[in-house]
């Protein structure tokens, strides 16, 4: 064992951080409570630029267990980034509706360290633990508003079918243990006896590519274990049809809560899916990739359709949030184990469009924290005359919402682009067909949101122009800024992510290189 | 000697105006139209000098200028997307086209004061996307410029436009963003055809698909595109649209937009697949056919005088649908000759009921009569742009018909006689409309009208120009589109497209 503890100091860092918050919360009780926000971000921010700084070049592993490469570096940086503007924009709303706020905070530090470790586990109980720490997290804060009766009844739901989805999940994780004898992805061992001990080598051999055990006699252990891996993830990622909790967590967490669990928990858990499904089920892509593809489709079909019936703007971004799932899951329907090239663009373009969608998704939940912040209100219809309140929220939201339906100038045109594209590439053609379509049907909702706020003068007792307060303004300058820049000049990003989805597929192109070399 | 910048400063100019607006506080709304005014005269003056420049003797794609945006990397090989621009002798005229309309559309649109500087970002996002079609020589930039043309409509036709503006733009932003969804699939599909890991034109020309392909994802981009062009019998979100955009934005939608899908049929349909266009043009041809007919009688029923355009606008392009239709080097000439004449005709024709609207209010043709009394600048404008429509000889309507008819002819008589039928048709509605509203008694309700604003009058003038120069003296613009015109693969040499010089034998 290896245990190179060095390696994992943000994590060591990240949990301090939290127990910190919460025991200043003690010692400085008559300190205002926003600064308690302000110094969560500065430290985020903090730990993200030494993280970048101090860990990009490391291509290492924590005992096989955790690996520390370009991947995990650039998912830990984007975690701590998604938390950073979740507390800026939380700040305000925290302060006017919240108590509690040190708890408050130091959870929101507590389920990023679980993102951060989930990104970088490469065995299945590890990566199991971190869901469960970034779980946890998230049942406790979508029920944060604990006198709002929907935030209890949303955290109650999410609970229990999250709790039911990890029972589903351990189910699967244990089917797989039986089958291939180990939890571990694809630890390229020191140890010579422990050597080939990892799922990718095991699977391999079923899959047929490495000869010896007879395929047939596991294969149902096998396919069972990847469907129930599988759900349990769909209810992690909401896809449908396990998407049930998702509407109504998203509608009673408060709003800072359902921005970081549509940003944070979504990209957290396509960085566990991504990595395992490229690790270690690669081989055995065949079992899976129809399953896989079916989901996505349903997904991308069913959230759109129903976020066409939407009357509350959470519930319509929870369900638009759902769609948005559809379309990542196209980046992992077009892994492909025989073309590793392939599968690391198919595994480029899912990050790329999680980043692209997670940057929008947090400003249009940023610049409504910022109307809610004010009127207190989040129905579709209450954003009327919003362009004549507010026109730089309006314009944000518009701006994010046709980059969420894939409009050029944004980066969901640039993002859907290259993901369907992989999957074209893949052979795919009726789900990026699927997909292309069901992101048209989407610009019709997003419309009908952007129609209130510019077609329509201002209704009601308030209908005053108003400030946003000024961090939160620069937050959503920048995120807006960031939206923008992806839509039109993706270039440097993707080559980062391309160099870090690399790693990913060393095993596997081992494995092709051996299977050539036979 | 051309100048690639030129193109790329016909992006970045209204581009960075746009940015540059988004700067200026709302409350400066004079600065605002200065700012877009500069801008399309500067887009004005590089068009013409685009145009004028470009070297018809030599032929082909010009003007070629290219930067690296996304290469190497991932499925991408060698310039995999850039940012690449060219005009051919199709484009060139286009993109005058469109520094026409844009300028007339900044005058006409002085009088708005609703909201000036949103209006202006998004009219010159329109503005620039439309240039990035005509220009573009890379799918993904070209698909992206086709999708910025098409999605500011919404926002412009909600916040300016009148008459049932939410049904209009609704349908018009899904039914146009509908068709993308097929060219969407059908880049992808022959993006992975090719297999040569980029999107540039110029290598994607170079690939030869094989026929079944081609029949295959032809009809992507035929009707994709076609919707955009009005093609029957996706065309009912136009005359909807029209009537419910603002003036400058029916103007640029109709002058401009509409002909950006019958120009995608050439630059992806004919360009990329032309073996499909052996098992697809006939149908295009009796699509188009039946749009001119249809387009036509249609209008002699409206009795609002945006809806007569908008329906004269489906019958116009069923015209140059049909022109492409006929796969032979006379029609194609005279659809691409029609395209620049109906645009330059419509925008001219939005802009006077504009004029008329804004005061009078209604445009119920029924109401008006003897306009000519009180408003006779606006009776001659409207009364030039009406007969370009009906293709009076001397005017540009006339030398875009008679190519189109002529090349129908040969391959299908049948369809150039309803051609001719439905020109005759657009004569009906045409002389109806003016003896109606323009000429007979004076109805005493309007006797408080003034005639158009000095600055109609300009936008008018610019406009009028181009429809009489291409009317006594085509050369210049049959010179241009003939010569790349016959270097489109598949399209059948029947003779020599007409001009001055061809006729004296020079």
């Amino acid at each position: 064992m290896d245990l190179e503890y060095s390696l994992i100091i943000p994590e060591f860092i990240m949990a301090g951080l939290a127990v910190l918050i919460i025991a200043a919360a003690l010692a400085f009780r008559q300190v205002d409570q926003k600064w308690f926000g302000y110094a969560t971000a500065a430290a985020l921010a903090a730990i993200a630029v030494g993280t970048a700084l101090a860990y990009w070049d490391t291509h290492d592993d924590f005992a096989n267990v955790l690996a520390i490469d370009h991947f995990t570096v650039l998912f830990r940086v984007f975690f701590l980034g998604i938390a950073f503007f979740t507390v800026m924009a939380a700040v305000q709303f925290a302060g006017d509706r919240l108590k509690n706020h040190a708890e408050f905070y130091g959870l929101i530090v507590f389920a990023t360290l679980g993102m951060m470790l989930l990104g970088a586990s490469r065995e299945l109980l590890t990566a199991y633990l971190s869901l469960e720490l970034l779980s946890f997290s998230f049942y406790i804060l979508v029920g944060f508003n604990k006198l709002n009766p929907f935030s209890n009844e949303g955290s109650l739901k999410y609970m229990l079918l999250g709790a039911f989805s990890s029972a589903l999940m351990l189910y699967g994780i244990s089917l797989i243990y039986g089958v291939t004898g180990t939890t571990l992805y694809s630890g390229i061992e020191p140890d010579a006896a422990a050597a080939g001990r990892n799922i990718a080598d095991q699977l391999a051999s079923y899959a047929g590519l490495s000869g010896g055990v007879d395929p047939e006699a596991t294969r149902p252990g096998l396919l069972i274990g990847l469907v129930l891996i599988t759900a349990g993830l769909g209810f992690k990622v909401s896809a449908v049809p396990f998407h049930q909790w998702t509407p109504d967590a998203y509608q009673g967490a408060p709003l800072p809560i359902t921005a970081f669990l549509s940003a944070g928990g979504k990209a957290a858990a396509f960085a566990f899916f991504l990595r395992l499904f490229s690790e270690a089920f690669l081989p055995a892509a065949g079992e899976w990739v129809w399953f896989v593809s079916i989901l996505a489709a349903v997904t991308m079909i069913v959230g759109n359709l129903m976020a066409l019936q939407q009357t509350n703007f959470k519930r319509l971004m929870a369900y638009s949030s759902i769609s948005q799932v559809g379309y990542l899951l196209v980046g992992i329907v077009a892994l492909d184990a025989a073309n590793i090239a392939q599968s690391q663009d198919a595994a480029s373009a899912l990050v790329l469009h999680l980043i692209g969608y997670v940057t929008t998704n947090i400003a249009v939940f940023a610049a409504i924290i910022a109307f809610y912040n004010r009127t207190g209100r989040d129905d579709i219809v209450d954003l009327r005359g919003l362009a004549e309140r507010q026109p730089f929220l309006a314009f944000a939201i518009a701006a994010a919402l046709f980059s969420l339906a894939g409009m050029p100038l944004f980066a969901g045109f640039a993002t859907k682009f290259i993901i369907f594209q992989a999957a074209f590439n893949n052979g795919f053609l009726w789900l990026g067909a699927v997909g292309v379509t069901a992101s048209f049907v989407s610009l019709y909702y997003y419309l009908m949101v952007i129609k209130q706020m510019y077609l329509y003068e201002p209704e009601g007792a308030d209908r005053e122009r108003f400030h946003v307060s000024r961090p939160l303004a620069g937050a959503l300058v920048v995120l807006v800024a960031g939206v923008l820049f992806i839509g039109l000049y993706p270039t440097p990003l993707f080559d980062v992510i391309h160099s870090s989805t690399e790693g990913l597929f060393e095993q596997a192109s081992a494995m092709a290189a051996a299977v050539a070399g036979r | 000697m051309d100048v690639g910048e030129a193109l790329l400063a016909l992006l970045l100019v209204p581009g960075g105006a746009m940015l540059l607006t988004l700067f200026v506080p709302s409350r400066h709304a004079d600065v605002v139209r200065y700012i877009s005014l500069l801008t399309t005269t500067a887009t004005l003056v590089i068009s013409i000098y685009v145009f004028a420049v470009y070297d018809f003797a030599e032929g082909g794609y010009q003007f070629n200028l290219q930067y690296p945006w996304i290469e190497n990397i991932a499925f991408l090989g060698e310039n995999g997307i850039s940012l690449h621009l060219a005009v051919d002798g199709i484009a060139a005229p286009m993109v005058l086209l469109n520094g026409l309309v844009g300028f007339a559309g900044v005058l006409v649109s002085w009088k708005i004061t609703h909201r000036v500087k949103d209006f202006f970002i998004l009219f010159l996002a329109l503005f620039t996307g439309v240039y990035g079609v005509y220009i573009g020589q890379d799918l993904f930039f070209w698909f992206f410029a086709y999708e910025l043309a098409v999605l500011p409509m919404y926002l412009l036709i909600v916040i300016w436009g009148s008459t049932n503006k939410e049904y209009g733009a609704m349908k018009l932003t899904m039914v146009l963003v509908g068709g993308s969804v097929l060219i969407f699939i059908g880049i992808f599909a022959v993006f992975a055809e090719a297999g040569a890991g980029t999107f540039d034109m110029a290598v994607l020309r170079e690939v030869n698909f094989g026929r079944s392909f081609a029949n295959t994802f032809f009809p992507f981009f035929m009707i994709g595109c076609g919707i955009l062009a009005g093609l029957f019998p996706f065309h009912t979100w136009s005359p909807d649209g029209h009537v419910a955009a603002p003036t400058a934005v029916s103007m640029l939608h109709a002058g401009v937009l509409m002909k950006l899908g019958a120009f995608g049929i050439i630059r992806l349909g004919m360009e990329i697949l032309p073996a499909g266009t052996d098992f697809w043009m006939p149908v295009l041809l009796v699509l188009g056919g039946v749009a001119a007919v249809y387009g036509a009688i249609s209008a002699i029923h409206q009795t609002d005088l945006k809806f007569v355009i908008g329906y004269s606008s489906v019958s116009h392009m069923g015209f140059v649908l049909m022109g492409l239709g006929t796969m032979n080097n006379i029609g194609v000439n005279g659809a691409v000759l029609q395209m620049f004449s109906h645009g330059v005709m419509t925008a001219l024709f939005f802009a006077m009921v504009g004029g008329l609207y804004d005061q009078a209010h209604t445009r119920d043709i029924r109401v008006f009569g003897g306009l000519v009394r009180k408003m006779p600048l606006f009776v001659i404008f409207f009364g030039i742009a009406g007969l370009t429509s009906l293709g009076l000889p001397g005017l540009s309507g006339f030398v875009a018909e008679f190519h189109i008819f002529v090349g129908a002819i040969d391959t299908f008589p049948l369809f150039a006689a309803l051609g001719i039928l439905s020109a005759a048709l657009t004569a009906i509605y045409v002389l109806r409309l003016m003896g109606r509203a323009a000429l007979g008694p004076f109805n005493p309700r309007w006797e408080n009208l003034k005639d158009i604003s000095r600055l109609e009058i300009i936008a008018g003038i610019v406009l009028i120009a181009p429809i009489i120069a291409m009317g006594v003296w085509p050369d210049p613009f049959v010179d241009r589109i003939a010569q790349s015109v016959a270097d489109l693969p598949q399209v059948e040499q029947i003779g020599q497209a007409f001009s001055l010089s061809s006729l004296t034998g020079r």
